[in-house]
């Protein structure tokens, strides 16, 4: 008996395996480049978000049909995964189907698999025509052109073939076939291939079993380069999410110090700074690029799987300004990108490219049309916040480069000299009563 | 009009040495804005019906710096915040209730963290309370039967969960509540939230407003309610780019449950 494709096998698996690992500590070592946060408050409350929103997929079926469609998939996915495992543990051992000894259970299993295997594709040419043929408006903005479209085509694609490539493994399989049990649907696919000799049916059997297999390492590691990543990053994502009540902006703890200090009648204004604070640098207000975030802003742009409900629900993209919040995800993790090629190309260590997130990706017009009115947040089906990052970059601009809009600068103005964002009399205030 | 409203400040609680049940902090529209006073003395109105020890703060209330804040200016928030907080804690104020879910968010929210703990009601939920505790009666009176469709403030419902209350108010005028097809927590924001309100639009093919007010008025009511100052000078003026203001009214939740007992 030949060990060879053991070892091919092997190989494959190790190869793909390694490769993925790779990425994904390029992935981490990305997402570490945001600031650090607490976030380890409150943990049963952030197990049970997780299990809700991205297990129990609770925020998808808001949208009851891409909900329903999605949940098929997803399950898909992951109970046809059992299957993965079989197939690995045959390739490394050369057995063939080595839970088949379970019996009936064993065909009720690979039944369940078959059925969902169906719906599937049933399921993802669905979604290849609201992409392309019904073409649904969120699928259309502007920032949905080039890549983002053929990533999401290209994962349709590809279910499609791990698919067709599961049902005709089973299908040709003649020693499944003659156990009768759990070919559910492959029993009405096998008489396709009745009239071919056994040896070409063993022959197409290997190659969709190992196309299958190699598929799927391929699948794995295209993840790392697709909107994708959520099938993985959606349970941290969502056990990180926040927790606090949407209105609630979190309070820039540099500030409370200095107005601290402003206040502070006590306070020497002219005192000598603190040993070894002379060098200290200032900390930068707000954010102007993605190492200013924090690292669950850029957990959530990589997260982010564009698919547009938050820009569908946005006040401001509705009535045709610029602001999208899925391009803003969408721009983060593209810097975040491009930074992190840069740290790989100069030898772990970030190089001033003269770019940045505000100005080269995100605009001040952007930033600019929001309303705050949490409805991204409240759409995305996995607790991803753009508006924290519009509001981080909104502080740059302010306390950084003082640019904010003329109006919004007498509004402010207005505010600190008479307590109110009009120019009215802070001593007028009570005037309404005898009015 | 000349009427007789009881608006104690705290500075006369103070004086005599008492402490009110609630203090109602205005707010800047409340307390400038013409169409928001209205509001205002609506409510105050209505805390004096139910005989509610109440005072305000007056000259001596702030702008909260939400606009600032939400405009990305932590600077000038805190300082407002902070100066706001000294004078809370110095009256030693407990519960709070606003007619302005902006203020109500903010002191709610983010004072906490800057050391102002406050008990903070919106006014539609200390309403609520109100009615409740039969403090307050309220009667359909002239809204009886009338279609009434309610705007959802962002920072009163998705901002902080609070759906129920004004809807509650407006059935118990034995009105028709009807709903547009975004509301609750898909409502859709009036255009004036974060900072937008003191600022002209970006560039679009719409104002976020009139966008709103199609939306509400697919539900051919007689009354868009709101629940905020800001809200109800975005409907209003919505209202007026469609040519409605002759058939279709704008009011607050305080004004419809004052204007339905006549006060």
């Amino acid at each position: 008996m030949s060990y060879l494709p053991q070892i091919l096998f092997a190989i494959a698996l190790i190869a793909g395996i390694g490769y993925f690992t790779r990425n994904v500590k390029k992935l981490i070592r990305n997402i570490k480049l945001g600031k650090d946060i607490d976030v380890s408050d409150n943990t049963s409350l952030r197990w049970k978000n997780m299990s809700m929103i991205a297990l129990g997929q609770s925020k998808m079926v808001k949208r009851p049909i891409a909900g329903i469609l999605h949940i098929i998939v997803y399950l898909g996915f992951v109970i046809i995964n059992i299957e993965v495992l079989e197939i690995i543990i045959d390739g490394l051992t050369g057995k063939h189907r080595i839970f088949s000894s379970l019996g009936s259970i064993y065909g009720f299993l690979i039944g369940t698999f078959e059925i969902l295997a169906v719906l599937v594709l049933i399921t993802v040419i669905i979604f290849w025509l609201r992409r392309n043929v019904i073409k649904l408006k969120r699928f259309l903005s502007s920032e949905m052109k080039g890549w983002p479209k053929s990533d999401g085509n290209i994962i349709l694609y590809f279910e499609v073939v791990l698919m067709c490539l599961f049902l005709t493994m089973n299908a040709t399989d003649l020693k499944f076939q003659a156990m009768d049990s759990g070919n559910i649907i492959s029993q009405f696919i096998a008489p396709w291939f009745s009239n071919l000799p056994e040896s070409t049916l063993h022959l197409i059997e290997r190659t969709t079993w190992w196309l299958h297999i190699l598929g799927i390492l391929v699948f794995l590691n295209y993840l790392y380069f697709s909107k994708h990543l959520h099938i993985l990053l959606a349970f941290p994502n969502t056990y990180y999410g926040k927790l606090t009540p949407k209105g609630q902006f979190n309070n820039l703890e540099a500030v409370t110090k200095e107005v601290k200090m402003m206040m502070d009648p006590n306070i020497d204004p002219f005192a000598a700074a603190p040993e070894g604070a002379e060098d200290a640098v200032p900390e930068k207000f707000g954010a102007s690029d993605v190492q200013d975030l924090s690292w669950v802003n850029l957990l959530n742009a990589y997260t982010c799987t564009e698919c547009g409900r938050c820009t569908s629900e946005c006040p401001a993209n509705q009535t045709g300004k610029k602001l999208s919040p899925r391009k803003i995800m969408m721009d983060t993790r593209d810097r975040l990108e491009e930074v992190g090629k840069n740290i790989d190309a100069n030898n772990g260590e970030f190089k001033d490219d003269g770019k940045q997130l505000l100005g080269d990706y995100i605009t001040n017009e952007e930033l600019w049309a929001c309303t705050s009115c949490n409805a991204c947040v409240e759409a995305c089906p996995v607790s991803i916040d753009p508006l924290n990052i519009i509001m981080q970059m909104r502080q740059y601009l302010v306390m950084e480069q003082s640019a904010a809009p003329t109006e919004l600068n007498n509004m402010m103005t207005n505010i600190e000299n008479n307590g109110a964002p009009w120019p009215y009399n802070q001593m007028d205030r009570l005037n309404w009563k005898n009015e | 009009m000349s009427e007789q409203l009881n608006v104690p400040t705290m500075a006369e609680y103070m004086t005599q040495g008492k402490q009110p049940e609630v203090l109602f902090w205005v707010g800047c529209a409340g307390s400038f804005d013409d169409r928001a006073k209205k509001i205002t003395k609506a409510f105050v109105r209505l805390l004096n019906k139910a005989n509610v020890e109440f005072a305000v703060l007056g000259t001596e209330e702030s702008c909260t710096g939400d606009p600032a804040k939400r405009s990305g200016n932590e600077f000038l928030f805190q300082m407002q915040a902070v100066t706001n907080i000294e004078v809370l804690n110095a009256y030693e104020i407990k519960t709070i209730v606003t007619a302005c879910p902006h203020c109500f968010n903010t002191i709610k929210n983010e004072y906490p963290g800057l050391g102002g703990n406050y008990n903070v009601m919106h006014h539609t939920q200390f309403l609520k309370n109100l009615l409740n505790d039969g403090r307050l009666t309220v009667e359909g009176g002239q809204f009886k039967g009338k279609r009434i469709t309610f705007h959802d403030p962002c920072y009163l419902g998705r901002a902080n969960d609070v759906y129920e209350a004004p809807r509650d108010l407006i059935r118990k005028l034995d009105a028709e509540l009807v709903e547009m097809k975004s509301c609750k927590s898909r409502g859709l924001c009036c255009g004036a939230g974060g900072a937008q309100m003191f600022k002209e639009p970006e560039k679009g093919n719409k104002d976020v407003n009139v966008e709103r007010t199609e939306q509400a008025l697919e539900t051919k009511p007689e009354i868009i309610a709101a629940g905020c100052p800001f809200c109800n000078t975005m409907m209003t003026d919505g209202v007026k780019a469609k040519e409605r203001e002759s058939d279709i009214e704008v009011m607050d939740i305080a004004e419809l449950i004052a204007n339905a007992q006549d006060l």
